[in-house]
């Protein structure tokens, strides 16, 4: 059938077949214009024109604004210069965890480097890219060490950073127990699906206010524990770390529907029989769950956490409204960081700390795809 | 003794010990309370007075306090057309901008999944220089953009006649795909204030139109990452099959394609739909008055006055109750759609 089906084809009239053929050959074209051109327009124009405003002074002038160039005057003056303090934070006297951290960092390189060594696999671009890597992830342990070190301070990297990694972990965790838990032939499951799915449908500016009245210590509605246990003076907004985990459990709290639902998809279609015979042969819980769930689902793990750490970088809304980022700027994050110069109309310092922040969320995103989600959706790790 | 071993051990395989569904139980009861209790904060604080929030804590309505209407009351009648006007325009945005990212993405995922693609390294390189000149022009010489934009087009359509040959180089699907999903680490912030004054230009600023263009190209780098893993999974013969009966592209891709893609689409689709629909930063770089959607809308309510919890509470449960109508009604696709996006690649 198939075949005189296409002699009827090539039998059809010329013009309509040749634009019938235009069509087909355009076809793949067609299908991927309206994305690209999308992107272009919306993404690649704006990071060419951020780079050039993070490069540039702006400033109101009447009737309008003059844009100055300026060089990397405002990378200068944040990495270097008078708002150190805000994107790096204060440096301390690094402590004793702080070289145990920057030795432990050098150590898990050196081993990197040393397996991609003899894997026999290393090439050029290979290289360049596990540099910048490893640049960047000594340099973020060496900024934890100083920022956690004595009189030192975190700044927003350290912060944003302590939110995607802090957070991920917790959200994983607690996700991925969530769903192990769900997996059991019990009684409502779907019940449960769908009341654990809710909190990711809420808006995250109301979950900000609505975690900002859930965790007042005069007010709300746990006031009554918090002057039990003698914290009703204390207040949890004045302590760096106390404000930082809140703004933590706030987005812990929508996000975990996210892993949770992704995870119990994940564990439902792993081998069954396999189990099935673990479980005759006398396997453990912990057993099968080492053996044949973890491996059957480390792929789609390793994805939904990389999906969850690329949203993560963008954390905005809680701390802006829990916390406004104070105590100071405890609990400000990047994007919060940029928000806060464009509000002050310090645009082109705005843009550079999007730059910054887009060069971190960059090369930790493309490091975790390349060295972990990808190996294991091949089934190499 | 047996009774003992009754109580840890499961009477069959599939079964589970009394003692295990009962910690298995304890332990989903309580995440469920701590889902729970902050949504029932809202939908209790919705019906409070002013005077039972600053005064302590008060829990159940009828025993504690007597709930009133008061807030439900100032956003319907009090507000009205301004809260109607946040509502529909939430609705037409998430809608529409998920609809376009839905078609757009899937077909550029398909192409991806099916055809070969090789872009010359030399012509993109060419673009993206041409780009940085034009926006040099336009923003240090103050050149009209759209002067700038014809200069560099044709300047672009010219070398790409004459240079284009000589640069070998190309990039392959593996690159295209990579390139658009890295599109969703751009975080909004780098990308709000360019945009902001590209709308300004084109005076289309506080439009839905602005934001349902933005939202669509946001969402766009979710749609094609999922859609793709899903379009790999549906074996080719149909389509082989539905192409030597003559059928197009475009006709295969409508009538088969999609609707085998079904529980994907949704899955995809719902979520793109909630963060449109929950989307906050952009909405407020982009919209004002006319085209201020809901989430712009609850952070309004922090006024001068101090955040007026009881409104805020009746709009933030005016944005849930249609998502969770939404998702009860395409339950079922949502788990097997999330899983095989996020599985087979």
């Amino acid at each position: 059938m198939a075949v005189t089906s296409a002699a009827h084809v090539t039998a059809a009239p010329p013009e309509r077949e040749s634009l019938h053929d235009w069509l087909d050959r355009q076809a793949g074209r067609l299908f991927i214009l309206p994305a690209v051109i999308l992107i272009l327009g919306f993404s690649i124009f704006p990071l060419i024109a951020s780079a050039y405003l993070a490069l540039s002074r702006f400033k109101l002038a009447p009737g309008g604004y003059t844009l100055t160039f300026i060089g990397w005057f405002n990378f200068k003056k944040m990495l270097t210069g008078s708002q150190q303090f805000h994107l790096l934070g204060t440096f301390g006297a690094i402590t004793l965890v702080g070289w145990v951290t920057i030795l432990g960092t050098v150590a898990l390189v050196v081993w990197g480097m040393l397996r991609y060594v003899r894997s026999g696999r290393a090439t050029v671009v290979g290289w360049i890219g596990r540099l910048i890597m490893i640049a960047t992830a000594l340099a973020l342990a060496v900024l934890f060490a100083v920022n956690l070190g004595e009189g030192g301070q975190l700044g927003t990297i350290a912060t944003t950073m302590f939110y995607v990694v802090g957070g991920v972990a917790v959200q994983f965790a607690i996700g991925l127990g969530l769903a192990l838990l769900c997996a059991k032939p019990i009684r409502g499951r779907s019940f449960f699906r769908v009341l654990f799915f809710v909190p990711l449908m809420v808006t995250p500016v109301g979950i900000a206010y609505t975690f900002r009245m859930l965790a007042d210590t005069a007010v709300g509605p746990f006031a009554p524990l918090w002057h039990w246990l003698g914290f009703a003076q204390t207040s949890w907004s004045a302590d760096a770390w106390t404000a930082r985990f809140v703004v933590l459990i706030g987005d812990s709290w929508q996000w975990i529907p996210f892993i949770f639902i992704v995870l119990l998809a994940a564990i439902e279609s792993q081998p069954r029989d396999e189990v099935e015979a673990a479980q005759l042969d006398g396997a453990s819980g912990w057993q099968i769950f080492r053996d044949i769930t973890w491996p059957s689902i480390a792929p789609v793990a390793a994805t939904v956490v990389l999906i969850r750490a690329i949203e993560a970088f963008k954390i905005i809304d809680l701390p802006n409204v829990l916390t406004n980022g104070g105590p100071g700027i405890a609990t400000e994050s990047l994007t919060l960081h940029a928000f806060s110069e464009w509000r002050a109309l310090n645009l082109g310092g705005s843009a550079a700390v999007a730059y910054i922040l887009l060069f971190l969320s960059t090369i930790t995103c493309v490091s975790f795809f390349n060295f972990l989600v990808k190996p294991m959706r091949e089934g190499r790790a | 003794m047996s009774a003992m071993r009754r109580l840890i051990e499961p009477k069959s395989l599939d079964a589970m010990s009394p003692l295990g569904a009962l910690l298995v139980y304890g332990a989903l009861i309580v995440w469920s309370l701590v889902v729970l209790f902050p949504l029932y904060w809202i939908a209790i604080t919705s019906l409070k007075l002013p005077i039972h929030v600053s005064a302590g804590p008060v829990y159940l309505p009828f025993v504690d306090f007597l709930p009133d209407l008061h807030a439900w009351r100032y956003i319907f009648v009090d507000l009205g057309n301004d809260t109607l006007r946040p509502y529909l325009n939430s609705i037409v945005v998430a809608l529409v901008s998920t609809a376009l990212a839905m078609l757009i993405g899937s077909m550029a995922a398909y192409a991806l999944s099916r055809l070969e693609f090789a872009p010359r390294l030399g012509s993109i390189l060419l673009f993206i220089l041409l780009g940085a000149l034009m926006i040099v022009a336009v923003a240090g010489f103050g050149v009209p953009w759209w002067v700038a934009a014809a200069v560099a087009l044709a300047l672009f359509l010219l070398l790409m006649r004459a240079a284009g040959r000589t640069m070998r180089a190309s990039l392959g699907n593996g690159d295209i795909l990579f390139w658009i999903i890295s599109q969703r680490i751009l975080p909004p912030v780098v990308a709000a204030l360019p945009i902001y004054v590209m709308f300004q230009t084109l005076g289309m600023l506080d439009t839905r139109t602005a934001l349902i263009a933005t939202y669509t190209t946001v969402n766009l780098p979710i749609v094609v990452w999922l859609m793709y893993d899903f379009f790999v999974t549906i074996p080719k013969d149909l389509e082989e099959s539905a192409s030597l009966d003559g059928a197009s592209r475009f006709a295969i891709f409508f009538g088969i394609v999609l609707p085998l893609a079904r529980p994907g689409l949704v899955a995809t689709g719902l979520l793109v739909l909630i963060l449109a629909w929950n989307e906050y930063l952009l909405a407020l770089f982009l919209s004002s008055a006319n085209a201020q959607t809901m989430p712009v809308l609850v952070a309004a309510q922090n006024a001068t006055r101090g955040p007026q919890w009881w409104y805020m509470s009746v709009l933030i449960l005016l944005m849930i109750l249609p998502v969770i109508f939404l998702t009860l009604l395409l339950q079922r696709f949502i788990a097997k759609g999330m899983l095989l996006g996020a599985v087979k690649g």
